[in-house]
């Protein structure tokens, strides 16, 4: 039993937390939610240089880490700075399901995103598909050597910033079926892709994506046809574990300004920490942070075992975030008092944006009813 | 023991169900029930229907044109214009300073500030809480100093809700430092526009600025603004609360927000059939709106008593925790119902009558940001703690 970081993983914690803590400023995550296309520009190569979406892939893949632990060091430091580039977005989910996925040609595509010349953004959720991995309404339909793809998706994080789709469709069956879906490469600026781009509550950006009778080779086919599901799986096991570890990090951000702010307010003639209530209440706050941190090092360590276990892990764990997570939000602002609840103190920002990690890959509810399930099974 | 209404108060309640059909604007209920901006021109319109109708200050003696509604009419005035999508009546001078004015104000000042209230000539703000004095109340900092016939306010308010539609403010200003802190206070009547005064908008987590800090730079107050005597404002203050406190429940809105939150679970899809079918969704309602059944009768249980004359004291702290408890906890099912489509921030939104076609569904903006701004009800009019503080003190004797 060890739970000690490896030397490698030490160095680009220790390197990742300073690089975040030197660059990352509360301005500036305002400024990149408000711009165009949602993420910084200097950080993002910053990010890459550092080799930070290297440790996101395998080394076969091309990158230097690729492991459940891999994933949790980087998005719990993310976290930890509030950082709202789609670095999940581009190097887990499109990332990974290339590099599964992709033949030589498109494999070629991981590279550029590991050095941080390409963003990739998957656009895979539909207006009415929720938290159901299996429900695509998006058609593809063969036509000639390739495909016409038809339908809307919705709140792709990171889009508007990038050069490239990934776009779940239907090329059989029915809404819910687990057959039949198919992922295709698309450029943003093909004939028929349109897109709206909004910022998100908890900061970067995202869009509706809008497919009309786009146009596609067969070469833009990623993986065989109609067998994506496993992958689909596999890479939101991965964004999972991956946005669980972003929740931690954050929640350890916002451990920190609540505990300081108990100590420095002052109401009373002393410092409001003073008062009991609030002692205990932190002390479960810290408590439940520690819970949360053994959940994410439990889907970590599963990550990559047999199907069930790991799926039932992934449920596990992000039920429990889901839970902690508001938990350590309401807590936060009601112990903060009115400045808990200003957007220009940066509480305001982690609170948000950790509010926002239940409707992503399925909330609270949704887990809980699928760890039932998978247990049963 | 009879849970139902007299006759008397069936027809009043059908008095008040006619009324708001005929005279409740749809472009406003609309704006309410889609969660959607009121502005300063909204709650004006609103109030000067009622004023019309002889409604707008149901906790006034009807000698200064109050309604003279005892606790169980007003309850069921509260029910129905919520029920309909009302504007809320803008509390500060309607609940809050009238009620002062009438019981500590000299004539002149009843006389010409009541019925400016009653006509919405002044828009009134609350000046009670400072960036060092919030649940610490008695600590204000800003102060008064008598100049001739005149006093000059320095110092810094703060939360001022709706501060910027306000022409007028009325403040907690210390007026000595001898003393317990609560005996150097004064009650004042500022005029917004006097020279000294400068409004700031303060910007919310849900990105919306209803609240402001107000700052008094050598501001010249004539001393005919001070309420009742120098040094017992601390009095008035808390007298003052007392009456914030009516509806603090929010029994209403709590009606309101459910009946919202089941339209929304109803068109939002899970696995393939609404989600108010989803038996853990299911469950968490009915959980909710359980507790709100308990919750609107230990109601009441208060406002008989009141209405058979004994005035609520802590009881009113447990309405106000176990009433933001089930208000929040709504908000954040509602939020947990709109999945993902929680995440977009269109601010725009909100706008009634703006061209943006929704991102997601037409709920799915308002409901989210109700979450975030919800965290105040817990927060404000006295802190969930210190209502706990107040019940243990004053109910359990600890
Ligand atoms: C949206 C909004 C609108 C508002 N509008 C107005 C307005 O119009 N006019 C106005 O005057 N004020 C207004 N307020 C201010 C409000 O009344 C204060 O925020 C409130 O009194 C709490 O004060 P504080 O924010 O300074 O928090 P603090 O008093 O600093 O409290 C911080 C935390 O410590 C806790 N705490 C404090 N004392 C104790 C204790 N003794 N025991 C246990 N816990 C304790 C509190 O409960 C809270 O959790 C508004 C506030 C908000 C958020």
């Amino acid at each position: 039993m060890n739970f000690e970081l490896t030397e490698e993983r030490q160095m680009l914690q220790d390197g990742l937390r300073r690089y975040l803590s030197e660059s990352v400023t509360h301005e500036g995550l305002a400024a990149a939610t408000e711009s165009e296309a949602g993420h910084d520009v200097g950080l993002w190569a910053g990010l890459a240089e550092m080799g930070v979406i290297g440790a996101l892939f395998s080394e076969e893949d091309g990158g230097f880490g690729g492991a459940g632990f891999d994933l949790s060091l980087v998005f719990e430091e993310t976290g930890r700075a509030g950082l709202v580039e789609p670095l999940l977005d581009v190097g887990v989910l499109s990332g990974g399901l290339i590099a599964a996925l992709g033949n030589d040609t498109q494999r070629g595509l991981v590279d550029e995103i590991i050095g941080g010349a390409v963003q990739v953004a998957f656009a895979h959720g539909e207006p009415n598909s929720r938290y159901d991995l299996s429900r695509v309404e998006a058609t593809a339909k063969a036509q000639g050597d390739g495909y016409v793809l038809n339908g809307r998706k919705a709140v792709v994080v990171g889009a508007p910033s990038a050069q490239m789709l990934i776009v779940s469709a239907r090329t059989s069956g029915n809404a819910m079926d687990q057959d039949g879906i198919s992922l295709f490469l698309v450029p943003v600026g093909q004939d028929g892709v349109e897109m709206r781009s909004y910022p998100l509550n908890g900061g970067g950006r995202a869009a509706e994506v809008t497919l009309t009778d786009v146009t596609v080779g067969g070469d833009a086919l990623l993986g065989a046809e109609g067998q994506a599901f496993a992958a689909l799986e596999d890479a939101n096991a991965r964004a999972t574990c991956a946005i669980a570890a972003e929740a931690l990090g954050l929640m350890e951000t916002i451990k920190t300004l609540t505990t300081d702010y108990l100590s420095q307010r002052k109401q009373f003639g002393q410092p409001i920490g003073k008062f009991q209530v609030l002692q205990h209440r932190m002390a479960d706050v810290l408590i439940e942070i520690e819970q949360a941190r053994s959940a994410v090092i439990n889907l970590a360590g599963n990550l990559d075992g047999d199907r069930v276990e790991r799926e039932r892990h992934v449920s596990a764990t992000k039920n429990l975030i889901g839970r902690v997570a508001r938990q350590v939000v309401e807590e936060s602002i009601q112990m903060h008092g009115g400045i808990g609840m200003t957007q220009e103190y940066a509480l305001s920002h982690f609170a948000k944006r950790l509010t926002m990690v239940d409707h992503r890959f399925g909330d609270t509810d949704f887990h809980l009813e699928r760890f039932i399930r998978l247990s049963a099974a | 023991m009879d849970l139902s209404y007299t006759p008397e108060q069936l027809a009043f309640q059908d008095e008040v169900r006619s009324f708001l059909q005929d005279k409740l604007p749809a472009h406003l209920s609309d704006k309410v029930k889609g969660g959607k901006r009121l502005g300063k021109a909204d709650y004006e319109e609103w109030h000067a229907i009622l004023n019309e109708r002889g409604w707008l200050a149901a906790t006034w003696a009807p000698e200064y044109g109050g309604t003279g509604w005892d606790a169980v009419q007003r309850h069921i005035f509260e029910m129905e214009t919520t029920a309909a999508g009302a504007p809320r009546i803008v509390p500060f001078g309607l609940h809050m300073l009238g009620p002062v004015l009438q019981k500590f104000g000299n004539q002149q000042q009843k006389d010409y500030w009541l019925p400016r209230i009653l006509n919405g000539d002044d828009w009134w703000c609350q000046g009670y809480s400072e960036p060092g004095a919030g649940s610490d109340l008695a600590s204000v900092k800003t102060t008064a100093v008598r100049d001739g016939d005149h006093y000059v306010v320095n110092g810094q308010k703060t939360w001022t809700t709706l501060g910027q539609y306000a022409n007028m403010i009325f403040c907690l200003v210390r007026t000595s430092k001898e003393g317990k802190p609560q005996e150097g206070i004064s009650f004042l009547l500022v005029d917004m526009d006097t020279p000294g005064v400068e409004v700031r908008p303060i910007v919310l987590l849900d990105g919306e600025a209803e609240v402001n800090e107000v700052w008094f730079d050598n501001v010249r107050v004539p001393v005919e603004n001070l309420v009742g005597e120098e040094n017992k404002g601390w009095t008035y203050a808390k007298y003052l609360l007392t009456h914030e406190r009516t509806n603090i429940a929010g029994v209403g809105f709590a009606r309101q927000g459910l009946a919202n939150l089941r339209r929304i679970a109803g068109l939002e899809q899970s696995g393939g059939q609404p989600l108010i079918q989803n038996p853990f969704f299911a469950g968490r309602l009915a959980q909710v709106e359980i507790d709100l059944m308990a919750m609107a009768t230990t109601n009441l249980r208060v406002i008989a008593a009141a209405a058979a004359g004994n005035a609520p004291g802590a009881e009113s702290s447990m309405l106000k925790v176990k009433g933001t408890i089930i208000r929040q906890e709504i908000n954040a099912l509602t939020r947990q119902a709109i999945g993902p489509y929680a995440a977009p921030f269109v601010s725009e939104e909100l706008e009634a009558g703006s061209n943006a076609d929704p991102v997601g569904p037409e709920y799915a903006m308002a409901g989210t940001q109700a979450y975030f701004n919800n965290r105040k009800l817990s927060i404000y009019g006295g802190s969930n703690e210190v209502q706990r503080q107040i019940i243990s003190k004053a109910i359990l004797g600890l």
